[in-house]
């Protein structure tokens, strides 16, 4: 692996190195560029993955401390957790559930359709889904979607069965056991799932798409990657043109270092990514850098989300298999008629039962709680994903106070729920109910949502530079070599899982970046 | 600590003169799971085996799984003073109630905990009693949870898709397995 000189200032500096950043690694060492990406955590593997809830998750979670406010039940719940995403190389590809859903044609125009909503701050995405599709059909082959190239469908487990029945007899059509990128069959060097159940985990088996095992692996393998872990970027510094001159980092001695760089790409995640943007405010750029249209750290947005499970009289074990076994999407479709704008997906998922006795009711206790706890292996469940809208007022803010072990401000991470999320939420846990009740439940569970992990809007693509931080290639309205390289990006939430969105706007932004060097633009 | 384990680790002199200096009970209760105990004091012990058994209680459970949730709080207190300080000023003011929080009957006792139950030590004992309880694989045997599945090569062969009480989807929604 190359070392690049800290002055070398013909390296382009990623900070991330999840599905965006990553990915985009990979991709422009494929094409020859010098890549230096920065890693806030260790490396793991499939070999150190424990099939441990509580374990994995102190060993992969980002758990430097965060703060949080606003109405939504995440600060009362977690307060100091808003996001379980990941500290990690790979970083959240590692915990993700695999789930690769393209967004609908009128989720980018989400002003367009929804307009009119009061509190919403919508736009359209400066980006159609035909611009994407290309892109979404490379993203597809790469991470070996099912359902896709051929790829047949993963096989349903016991959760899957229960969702089926109930779905079809509850009047669903569009049920089957989704896109996964899971390997249904040996691919790309990995092997077929083992349904093992530990999907959150780490995949043990690594059936599961993660950078960690794919791209980064790939890249490293062109000579050109410069993977540093255990590395914090704490300011991207500027030149007097008001350009990005590189990153100053935290290594893993804590000793600050920086590094030149001819671009710099953001990818770390929807919190990290605004903060480290607000914290490299200078003289030239008080309010932080790429934030002269004050949206930096805005529009935060989490998907609707909760989960329905069901109780049956006769066992499920949801546990065994794939998180996310299977799929309804009838909701998924745009219908205001429901009530509110925008749709949702109704997805399984399981938790092992340290996690079912953590999140299925925050801090309940006593014989009610146990009660529950003890119908655990008669127990099917579902996520709700479904699209909240941005607000400006749902924000990731620098703490006024408190500082984190850099010495630098840790972040707020507000959050109202619209009414419209509201609204969605409470006609989602009917569904959901439904789907249960059709086949038979004794009990439901309205649980509600876990700490984030699909965290989105923050630096978001806008056409006119007063609406948003980037442009339809995730570069920085104010700064042309600075990119935004991950979910931050997004316009609007829409219902849909977001990494293949991620992954996919990564490989038109490599495209991009290597079109612009070459044409010395940048 | 099992009996043989304590056995053992009494026949340490400095172990031993630790353990009768900080006036620990000396004979673990090896059928029960009763813990050797550093810093926690009997009453202590035994007041927080009572509180942990009414905040999740599983009347299928024997007392060792809660013993062992005690073993993780007195743990808890060993490493952080601020810990065993919380701990003992929770218990005082427990057993300040009238009678003792362990002479009660096991309804009293769930109500003396409810009007608790935002204080911090309650916070602090249902957050490890939570870990720990759950994260145990003698409790998940009783609950119905298989756990960890890599070393038996996941459920794939092991039941992932055994459910029968509901007819199977049709191929075109869930292929078999390949």
């Amino acid at each position: 692996m190359p070392r690049y000189d800290a002055n070398d200032d013909s390296v382009v500096l990623i900070v991330g190195s999840g599905a965006g950043g990553g990915t985009l690694a990979n991709e422009l060492c494929r094409k020859g560029l010098k890549v230096v990406l920065l890693e806030a955590g260790q490396r793991q593997s499939p070999a150190t993955f424990r099939n441990e809830e509580w374990f994995a998750f102190n060993q992969l979670a980002w758990l430097d401390k965060r703060t949080t406010s606003g109405t939504w039940r995440i600060a009362k719940d977690f307060p100091n957790l808003p996001a379980w995403i990941c500290k990690t190389v790979g970083g959240t590809t590692v915990h993700w559930a695999g789930a690769s859903l393209r967004l609908q044609e009128h989720e980018f125009q989400a002003r367009t359709h929804y307009s009119g909503i009061t509190g919403a701050n919508l736009i359209d995405w400066p980006l159609t889904l035909a611009e994407l599709e290309p892109y979404y059909a490379k993203a597809e082959n790469k991470m070996g979607v099912t359902r896709t190239n051929d790829i047949p469908g993963l096989p349903g487990n016991n959760n899957f069965k229960v969702m089926y029945n109930g779905a079809i007899r509850a009047g669903y059509k569009t049920v089957h056991t989704g896109r996964m990128a899971i390997n249904s069959r040996p691919r790309d060097g990995r092997s077929a799932c083992w349904q093992l159940g530990f999907c959150f985990q780490g995949c043990k088996s690594g059936a599961k798409w993660s950078t960690l095992y794919t791209e980064i692996p790939a890249a490293e393998a062109t000579g050109k990657l410069d993977l540093r872990t255990e590395s914090m970027a704490l300011q991207i510094q500027h030149d007097d043109r008001g350009r990005a001159t590189g990153v100053l980092y935290a290594d893993k001695d804590g000793n600050h270092q920086f590094q030149k760089s001819r671009i710099v790409c953001v990818a770390a995640n929807s919190i990290e990514t605004p903060r480290l943007l607000l914290n490299s405010h200078s003289t030239m750029f008080p309010h932080g850098l790429a934030n002269s249209s004050g949206q930096v750290g805005r529009n935060y947005m989490r998907h609707t989300t909760g989960s329905v499970f069901g109780v049956f009289k006769q066992p499920v074990h949801m546990y065994r298999g794939t998180v996310m076994a299977g799929i309804i999407q009838d909701e998924a479709r745009y219908d205001p008629s429901r009530g509110f704008a925008g749709g949702f997906e109704l997805e399984t998922i399981s938790l092992g039962l340290p996690f079912a006795a953590a999140f299925l009711n925050p801090g309940a206790w006593g014989e009610d709680y146990t009660n529950l706890l003890e119908g655990y292996p008669n127990m099917a469940g579902m996520w709700i994903v479904g699209e909240d809208l941005p607000q400006e007022t749902n924000a990731v803010t620098l703490h006024p106070s408190e500082k984190d072990q850099y010495g630098l401000p840790i972040p707020n991470v507000h959050y109202d729920d619209h009414p419209n999320d509201l609204a969605m939420r409470t006609y989602a846990f009917k569904r959901g109910a439904a789907v249960y009740d059709a086949v038979g439940a004794t009990r439901t569970v309205e649980v509600p949502p876990y700490p984030s992990t699909h965290n989105l809007g923050t630096c978001r693509q806008s056409a006119k530079a007063s609406d948003g931080v980037c442009n339809k290639w995730g570069q920085t309205h104010d700064v042309k070599n600075l990119f935004i390289s991950d979910g931050s990006q997004f316009s609007s939430s829409a219902a849909e899982n977001p990494t293949l969105t991620i992954v996919s706007l990564a490989i038109r932004q490599a495209d991009y970046i290597a079109d612009q060097c070459s044409k010395r633009e940048l | 600590m099992r009996r043989r384990e304590f056995l053992k680790a009494g026949a340490l002199v400095v172990a031993g003169t630790a353990a009768a200096a900080s006036g620990v009970a000396t004979i673990a209760d090896a059928a029960a799971g009763k813990p050797e105990l550093t810093t926690l004091r009997p009453h202590q012990g035994e007041t927080l085996l009572a509180m942990t058994r009414r905040i999740f209680p599983h009347k299928q459970l024997d007392d060792a799984p809660y013993w062992n949730v005690v073993r993780d709080i007195d743990t808890a207190a060993k490493s952080d003073s601020s810990v065993a300080k919380l701990i003992a000023e929770g218990i005082e003011s427990l057993d300040a109630q009238g009678r003792r929080f362990i002479e009660l009957a096991e309804k009293e006792q769930t109500i003396a905990l409810k009007r608790i139950e935002t204080t911090a030590f309650f916070q602090k004992v249902r957050s490890i009693e939570l870990q720990t309880l759950y994260s145990d694989p003698s409790v998940w045997k009783v609950l119905g949870y298989q756990g960890p599945a890599y070393k038996y090569g996941g459920y794939i062969h092991r039941g992932f898709d055994d459910l029968a009480w509901l007819p199977n989807p049709p191929e075109s929604a869930s292929p078999k397995p390949a």
